[in-house]
């Protein structure tokens, strides 16, 4: 016998996309955090060495002659910023119904996107390392081809939903919040890689 | 009170459709690789993972045997031994504990929370196929001689970018299984009326979560260091340092997690009644899963207590305790409660109780190893003794989805498995991972060394301890293939089942059996934990 429950009433939108996406960051700030704390180590236990002027002993972590890109990852960080200030807006719009403004705040974050790409790629033929020539080489490839990874979905994703909201969809907000959630993720990780990577070295 | 018929009418079309038989099962194999439909996906994830555990048990057994005589090699070569212990533990961790989990939550918690699907059904599949892929280039790279420790440098590279693709897999299966208890539970469902197998599932899912990007993001490092000069993390030999702890205790715990709300909810029937204390099964399931803080982590809490000063030892025993202790507590809690929901009610005899029931304490087994073994001044470090520790948790948790397979089983197929050989294969798995981890165990305090299958000598019958742990494995193996064999024949030809056989409380007994395609006709609105004992007449709850 089929036991029939009464029928629930219409269940609350569920915002199934946000949290999805929620989900998938907590997994990625994983990533990036795994990732992290492994070069911590791996610093932590470099040996060391005699400074240059020879007043007091350094870690041994540093490729010498190391030109740190500081400029193109700055900007870097600030371009993320802004990205994240289109998506929201894109979310912002989606709410109101407002399809130019969606579609132009997801255009914007895409060019975001794209030159972030284009300034984490620049990294590496200005920083000049060797891909083979040491610990330090490959994990920074390793690290930041991760993070050019990360951002390459957030392309997809946004392209993704300005397809959807340029094919009458502008209004889907659950699908632009979860956007603009992705993008706050990726400007956290962003931020991570930044600080120990390009600041702390 | 009305009913509904919600029967597939799929046979009905699929002969009327005159196709002919090859035909059919093109369709059919088609219809399975592309769907979305999550009791399918569930499924394949499920019976991959049972097949692969009877390969892996059988590799065991070979392994066993070779050990027996610890003179020289009696089949196998020193390069198959290293080949075949990788491959071993590699496929029981990656290849059964989590998929079989994962494919039985899968399965079902969607119809235990009242959902029509999944939350991103082709997430799930893509989860499967990716996993699937990941999981046959890690085997055929071993083969090559790849894998943790293996000459062949680009296999091993293959290697890790097949670890890589195998959790990133499990991982975007999880995210649909997370997802969907977070969004998708019927009205009146709120988080504390969630069945418990479905609360592990979010608990457990929550821990992979955790714990699969750091695999990932390790693997990266790894594959970019050893195919790129090999200056960082030490080779091909620095693979199994680097992530020989996805591999083993207490990240297995975290595959074995889902485990804990099946027995609780095959005890909880059994019992005839709502669960007393139905909150202790929640928390104990929770607690267990901090194991996955150890796991991110990656490193063995153990307490070492030699030459250390009291304040040093209260250091080293607070993370011992936490990453160790909790897990057990949370499994005897889990234990406890199921105990006493027996006790209380007028307990029936549920026949998947007793493969459930006994790999549970097969993994507690295990848990209370791991914590003898992290106590420095006992000596275990480096011996069987963790290969021993090992067995207990992936085939206790192997029992436990035995047990599921066999009380979910009729809801998914639509006919029962024989409730003796039920009975019968769950102790005889019992028996198969007793043999093959408690002799472990003893040969561990005699110093017999892990990783090694010859040049060993201690004092006591070391052949006997081998022999037992080789025929435990090689039972373990049995065991699997009869089980499979036993359900595919019973859910083909076996009895229909009824639509509620187990006289259960949860939701998904609510629909036909087998469950329809979209699960509810309506979405049923839950005013209890127990939504169908509210429908039952009263004086049936016992």
């Amino acid at each position: 016998m089929t036991h029939a429950l009464p029928a629930g009433p219409q269940p609350a939108p569920r915002r199934q996309l946000l949290v999805g996406t929620g989900v998938v960051s907590a997994a990625g700030a994983l990533l990036i955090g795994g990732m992290l704390s492994i070069w911590l180590r791996f610093r932590a236990a470099a040996p060391l060495r005699e400074s240059s002027d020879g007043l007091k002993q350094i870690k041994d972590w540093l490729p010498k002659d190391l030109k740190m890109a500081e400029v193109l990852t700055n900007v870097g960080l600030v371009t993320i910023g802004v990205a994240c200030i289109m998506a929201q807006w894109a979310a912002y719009s989606s709410r109101r119904n407002d399809s130019r403004h969606t579609n132009m705040a997801l255009g914007m974050t895409l060019l975001m996107g794209l030159a972030l790409l284009n300034a984490l790629v620049a990294v590496f033929p200005n920083m000049e390392i060797v891909l083979a020539e040491g610990a330090y080489q490959t994990m920074f490839y390793a690290i930041t081809g991760t993070l050019i990874a990360l951002v390459a979905a957030g392309m997809a994703f946004t392209l993704a939903a300005l397809f959807k909201s340029s094919g009458g969809r502008a209004g889907n907000t659950d699908l632009m919040n979860a956007h603009a959630l992705y993008w706050y993720f990726l400007a956290a990780a962003y931020t991570a890689v930044w600080f120990v990577v390009f600041v702390q070295k | 009170m009305t009913t509904f018929d919600t029967h597939a009418a799929a046979p009905a079309a699929a002969s009327s459709s005159g196709a002919g038989a090859l035909g059919a099962f093109v369709v059919g194999i088609g219809s399975w690789a592309t769907t979305t439909d999550h009791k399918k996906i569930g499924r394949l994830f499920a019976v991959t993972a049972l097949l692969a555990g009877a390969a892996a048990a059988v590799i065991g057994a070979f392994l066993g045997f070779e050990r027996i005589s610890a003179t020289g090699y009696s089949v196998l070569d020193l390069d198959s031994v290293v080949q075949l212990s990788s491959l071993y533990r590699v496929v029981l961790a990656f290849g059964v504990a989590l998929p079989l989990m994962l494919g039985i939550a899968i399965a079902i918690v969607p119809l235990q929370i009242g959902s029509k699907a999944i939350a991103f059904g082709r997430l799930a599949l893509f989860g499967f196929w990716m996993w699937l892929a990941g999981l046959i280039v890690c085997i055929y790279t071993i083969a090559a001689n790849g894998g943790p420790g293996g000459g062949e440098a680009k296999m091993v590279d293959l290697f890790l970018v097949g670890v890589v693709i195998t959790a990133a897999g499990a991982l975007a299966a999880t995210v649909s299984l997370v997802t969907t208890v977070l969004t998708n539970r019927a009205p009146g469902m709120s988080l504390s009326r969630v069945p418990v197998l479905s609360w592990a599932s979010l608990t457990g899912g929550v821990s992979l979560l955790l714990t699969l990007p750091v695999v990932i993001g390790t693997a990266i490092y790894l594959y970019v260091d050893h195919h790129y000069g090999r200056l960082a993390f030490g080779g091909n030999k620095g693979v199994n340092d680097w992530l020989g702890w996805s591999m083993t205790q207490p990240q297995t715990y975290v595959f074995a997690a889902i485990g804990v709300g099946i027995v609780a909810e095959v005890a909880t029937v059994a019992s005839g009644r709502r669960h007393p204390l139905r909150a202790i099964l929640l928390v104990g399931s929770g607690i267990l899963t901090v194991a996955a803080l150890a796991g991110a982590t990656q490193i063995q809490h153990s307490l070492t207590w030699t030459n250390t000063s009291g304040s040093d030892k209260v250091k080293e025993l607070i993370p011992f305790l936490i990453f160790n202790g909790l897990p057990v507590l949370g499994a005897l809690v889990v234990l406890g409660g199921c105990a006493l929901g027996l006790a209380q009610g007028k307990p029936r005899v549920l026949a998947p109780l007793v493969p459930a029931f006994l790999g549970l304490g097969m993994v507690l087994a295990g848990m209370v190893g791991h914590l003898v073994a992290q106590f420095g001044p006992a000596g275990l470090a480096g011996t069987v003794f963790e290969e021993g520790e090992f067995n207990y948790v992936v085939y206790g948790t192997v029992l436990m989805g035995i047990g599921a397979v066999s009380y979910w089983g009729p809801k998914l197929w639509g006919r029962s498995l024989p409730q003796s050989a039920v009975f019968g294969l769950g102790t005889l798995g019992f028996l198969g991972t007793v043999l093959s981890s408690l002799p472990l165990y003893v040969a561990g305090f005699a110093d017999q060394p892990a990783g090694v299958v010859d040049g060993f000598s201690y004092g006591g019958p070391q052949e006997l301890w081998n022999g037992l742990a080789a025929v435990g494995q090689a039972l373990v193996a049995v065991t699997i293939v009869l089980f499979v064999l036993t359900a595919a024949r019973a859910f083909r030809t076996g009895e229909p089942a009824g639509d509620d056989p187990w006289d259960a409380q949860t939701l998904e007994w609510s629909v036909s059996s087998p469950a329809p395609a979209d699960n509810f006709a309506s979405v049923p609105a839950v005013t209890s934990p127990e939504p169908l004992l509210d429908l039952k007449p009263a004086g049936s709850e016992k």
